[in-house]
């Protein structure tokens, strides 16, 4: 089920500032795309215009397109709403809703969709939480709140939460910065079991972590900083790693800046 | 993963994910269209059934603009829009239903009382002016009312800033906790009971009659909560770095607290007294009971009954004439503006003394 | 280094380093006054507390031991003269029933206006609407009594009638024409007057919402009114009530708007919107100036009871404060 995201020409700005500048990429099906780049490059803007996400920060606008398939996320008559049920997202530091179970924050968005009878709903909130590599962890305490995890199991929530619905897509934003390593690792691993579903974007901070998890890698990066964050290359993780074709992705990898 | 690989079942038949990104939307200039018809409904059916109160000609717009767009967005949008445009239209219809009242308030007041309200009414009593006749003014409630506010204020700042102070700056154990506790207890304190003990102890009790200083003191039970408070706020705001950094120079405490920490905090400070002060500026219940009211000037607030703003307006309104109306607006428009304009110096002096990077 | 005989390997340390004697901040002169002010102030807070408790108590028993009918159950306020009968039954059905009635108008609507502010309105409107607010916090209540009996009263007959038209047959809403100055406006009126607290209050708590609950929200493809159920309902639940019982403590003892709007008698009405009924400070202030000592230690009498209403009305909303406290310092 997973989609092709194809963006041209895609800017965002803050109020009149200019966030990110004319973005043009490609983000294969079925893969995982790391947003590696220094801290304020656009990297996390550029994810949050994915899922129209960026709109709703207090002055945000975006230009360009976006095409999930042969859809533009920013066509005329498209319900912002029924994107990001489209798109889905995990967040840097874990959100569950506090005041809900476990079972209800999974059960949290397919309630929004539709309606599905008890047993259901417990067959796709046991499926997602075996999916987010969770389930033996909280299977006797479905009804406990979802604060009461650690922030690794809280970040599987979130993770789990979003894959109940079945998005095409699955945005993740830092989603390890807030954890501990073994937390980490196990987030990892579940990456790489997703992808085999889902299209994959992660932006992270970690070049291991890129380098670990994803197949293809995009460097971005801003001229100065108030300049624009740009896109510098996208390719094969293998190739950014070992051979980039741009000298400024090297001195990054390498450590020469950032 | 193989075990999620299946679509899951959907009770109602219908698949989760939306089949395109498109939704039928109601046109942008939808909601407004629907307020005017709406409106122009409500008064069509008032006027056409004869009711002779507008509020019922706005309750049925009110009630036809949700149900009508409610049952719109229902049929083109489905009924999760249907649902999110019905909270948008009720949360707008509060909005306008509070407008309505708290607007009519402020017009009728400054429409009405500024009818007599001229510099003979601000500078003369009402001394001999028959109640039913227009003439009098209002000198002698301002001034009973700046000296029991007045009054209240001296005895209650000081009070409540170094309770404040002790709280904050040395309030440990039982006692502290106690403090704290009864100060909200007190916040709640209607304001007719904090008159009722004065009464009991002032006046039943201790023999003595109704003075301008007898409701400055049930005033200033009324105050010292607030000031403690807000008080209290404003010093937790002050950096544990700048306490320390003095007591690290070897500045004694009662020195550290004098000239570092309330100099930083003194905006916010004088902001919560003022607007206490405005508060209590208001208040009609206590000075009803322990200062009586009276016609004519009375310099002397530890002295027989005197007059106050408030008491004024809800004297001259007991009249019930005319002209007692007209001068209880005009008291009344007084009383707004000085509550007011009170409000504004103080948030003023917030916004102005504001530590950077604090409040928003 | 507690005793300096405990750490072999060091030298003891001089005694005039020692811990015990640095404290002797407290000897000097200026802490000391300056520390027994603010403690004195703190413990005059609480003498005053205790004396209201006493004297209030004191005066009561005073009345109570005179009264010739039960305090709570009769329905009649006859306090002077050599028999002497009166109880409150009247002033508690008017006083609960006009805050009820306040309470249902005014807290759905503060709640709207506060996610109007928080949610809804165009970002450039929501500041000054919030700074209104505020302003409008501030009006004295005589205000709104005086707007209330001059401009509220004689606009509501039309409605009542209405009401009584559609409604009449449930007793409740029965309506038999003249003035309206039944508890039902005083009910209005309270509501109106405790608007902009309620709603500056529900504002505040909707603005800590932390936008991460928002966006987990967003992000599942939710509409604006299922974010703000799904994340911001819950989180600001508990504000919303202290809030109300914030709400309902000025309610309840409101004196000055209740006095100018309602026309008192001391009988308990089925019918809201006919005139007639009573509150306790209401009928504090309109008895007072025709009461003897006697009297007026019976409306102290009343008076006690409002307090002790007030006093277990705020201990609630407080209650749940605390528990908010711990709950959200628990979710950071």
């Amino acid at each position: 089920m997973a989609k092709r995201i194809d963006v041209s020409g895609l800017s965002a700005y803050y109020g009149s500032h200019k966030a990110i500048d004319d973005i043009s990429m490609t983000v294969e099906p079925r893969s995982v795309t790391a947003f590696i780049g220094p801290s304020g490059c656009g990297k996390s803007t550029f994810l949050r215009t994915l899922n129209r996400m960026h709109e709703v920060t207090p002055g945000g606008r975006v230009e360009g397109k976006v095409m999930l398939d042969d859809e533009n996320l920013y066509g005329s008559g498209v319900d912002p709403v029924a994107v990001r049920r489209t798109v889905g997202m995990v967040f840097q530091r874990p959100n569950p809703f506090p005041t809900m179970s476990i079972f209800d924050n999974v059960a949290a968005g397919l309630r929004l969709n539709g309606s599905y009878k008890k047993s259901e709903l417990k067959d796709i909130v046991e499926r997602s939480l075996k999916g987010a590599n969770l389930w033996n962890e909280v299977k006797d305490r479905l009804n406990k709140p979802g604060s009461g995890l650690s922030g690794g199991q809280q970040q599987r929530l979130c993770i789990a939460r979003a894959i109940a619905v079945e998005p095409q897509v699955l945005l993740m934003d830092e989603p390890c910065s807030a954890l501990d390593p073994i937390s980490t690792l196990a987030i990892e691993d579940l990456i790489g079991e997703l992808k085999e579903r889902f299209t994959i974007v992660i932006v992270t901070h970690n070049m291991q972590q890129a380098a670990r998890v994803s197949d293809r890698t995009a460097f971005f990066n801003l001229a100065a900083v108030g300049q624009p964050g740009k896109l510098v290359e996208i390719d094969e993780t293998e190739r950014i790693f070992s051979n980039p074709s741009v000298q400024a992705t090297e001195d990054y990898i390498s450590g020469r800046f950032g | 993963m193989s075990v999620m690989t299946g679509r899951h079942a959907v009770s109602d038949g219908s698949s989760p994910l939306p089949a395109s990104l498109k939704q039928a939307r109601l046109p942008r200039w939808t909601p407004p269209a629907l307020a005017l018809a709406a409106a122009g409904a409500g008064c069509g059916i008032g006027l056409a059934a004869g009711l002779d109160s507008t509020v019922q000609w706005g309750l049925i717009a009110g009630l036809l603009f949700v149900l009508g767009t409610f049952a719109l967005a229902a049929g083109v949008e489905g009924t999760r829009q249907a649902k999110d445009r019905l909270a948008t239209s009720l949360v707008w219809l509060s909005f306008l239903v509070a407008v309505v009242p708290l607007a009519s308030l402020l017009w009728e007041t400054v429409a009405r009382g500024t009818k007599v309200l001229d510099g003979y009414f601000l500078s003369h009593s009402m001394g001999t002016t028959p109640d039913a006749l227009p003439g009098g003014g209002i000198y002698h409630a301002i001034i009973g009312t700046l000296e029991q506010v007045g009054l209240a204020t001296a005895i209650a700042a000081p009070l409540g800033l170094l309770t404040a102070i002790y709280l904050v700056e040395y309030g440990r154990g039982a006692l502290a906790r106690a403090v704290t506790f009864f100060v909200d207890v007190m916040t709640g304190i209607p304001s007719i009971v904090a008159g009722l003990f004065i009464l009991s102890v002032w006046i039943l009790i201790l023999g003595f009659g109704p003075s301008g200083f007898a409701g400055a003191m049930a005033l200033a039970i009324l105050m010292m909560p607030v000031v403690v408070r807000s008080t209290e706020e404003m010093l937790k705001l002050v950096p544990n770095e700048l306490r320390e950094a003095s007591l690290a120079l070897g500045v004694p405490k009662w020195r550290t607290i004098l000239k570092v920490v309330l100099p930083t905090s003194i905006g916010g400070i004088t902001t919560g007294v003022m607007l206490a002060i405005a508060r209590i500026t208001g208040e009609t219940a206590p000075v009803l009971l322990l200062v009586w009211g009276a016609k004519t000037i009375n310099n002397n607030p530890f002295q027989d009954a005197q007059q106050s703003l408030p008491l004024y307006v809800f004297q001259q309104w007991q009249q019930g004439s005319e002209a007692s109306y007209d001068r209880a607006w005009a008291a009344a428009l007084v009383l707004i503006a000085f509550v007011m304009i009170l409000n504004l110096l103080a948030r003023g002096i917030a916004r102005w003394k504001a530590p950077s990077g604090g409040r928003r | 280094m507690k005793t300096p005989s405990s750490t072999t390997d060091l030298p003891p340390l001089p005694p005039q380093h020692d811990g015990s004697a640095v404290s002797g901040k407290a000897v000097r002169p200026g802490d000391r006054i300056f520390l027994g002010l603010s403690r004195g102030s703190g413990i005059a807070l609480l003498a005053i507390m205790a004396a209201i408790a006493v004297f209030l108590t004191y005066r009561s028993v005073l009345a109570l031991s005179g009264d010739k009918a039960n305090f709570f159950t009769t329905l009649d306020w006859n306090a002077s003269g050599t028999d002497p009968k009166f109880g409150i039954a009247v002033l508690a059905f008017g006083t609960l029933v006009s805050s009820l009635v306040a309470m249902l108008i005014a807290v759905p609507v503060a709640v709207g206006i506060a996610l109007f502010i928080s949610h809804y309105a165009p970002r450039k409107l929501s500041a000054p609407l919030s700074y209104v607010i505020d302003l409008l916090a501030a009006v004295p209540s005589i205000i709104y009594g005086l707007w209330g009996a001059l401009f509220l009263v004689p606009h509501l007959s039309g409605l009542y009638s209405w009401l009584d038209d559609y409604l009449g047959w449930t007793g409740i809403f029965s309506y038999g024409g003249g003035a309206a100055r039944s508890l039902f406006t005083v009910g209005i009126l309270l509501a109106i007057m405790i608007l902009p607290i309620v709603t500056s209050v529900s504002r505040e708590v909707f603005l800590q919402v932390p936008k991460m609950h928002e966006e987990a929200a967003l992000a599942l493809g939710a509409t604006r009114w299922e974010v703000i159920r799904m994340s911001v309902l819950p989180f600001g639940r508990s504000g919303i009530i202290s809030a109300s019982m914030l709400g309902l403590g000025r309610a309840l003892g409101e004196t000055m708007a209740v006095a100018t709007v309602l026309s008192p008698s001391f009988l308990i009405n089925t019918s809201l919107l006919d005139p007639g009924g009573g509150t306790f400070a209401q009928n504090i202030a309109s008895k007072f100036s025709e009461a003897d000592q006697f009297g007026q230690d019976a409306l102290i009498a009343s008076g006690l009871v409002l307090f002790v209403i007030t006093l277990l009305v705020n201990g609630a909303a407080r209650l749940i404060i605390a528990r908010r406290k711990e709950y959200s310092g628990a979710a950071a």
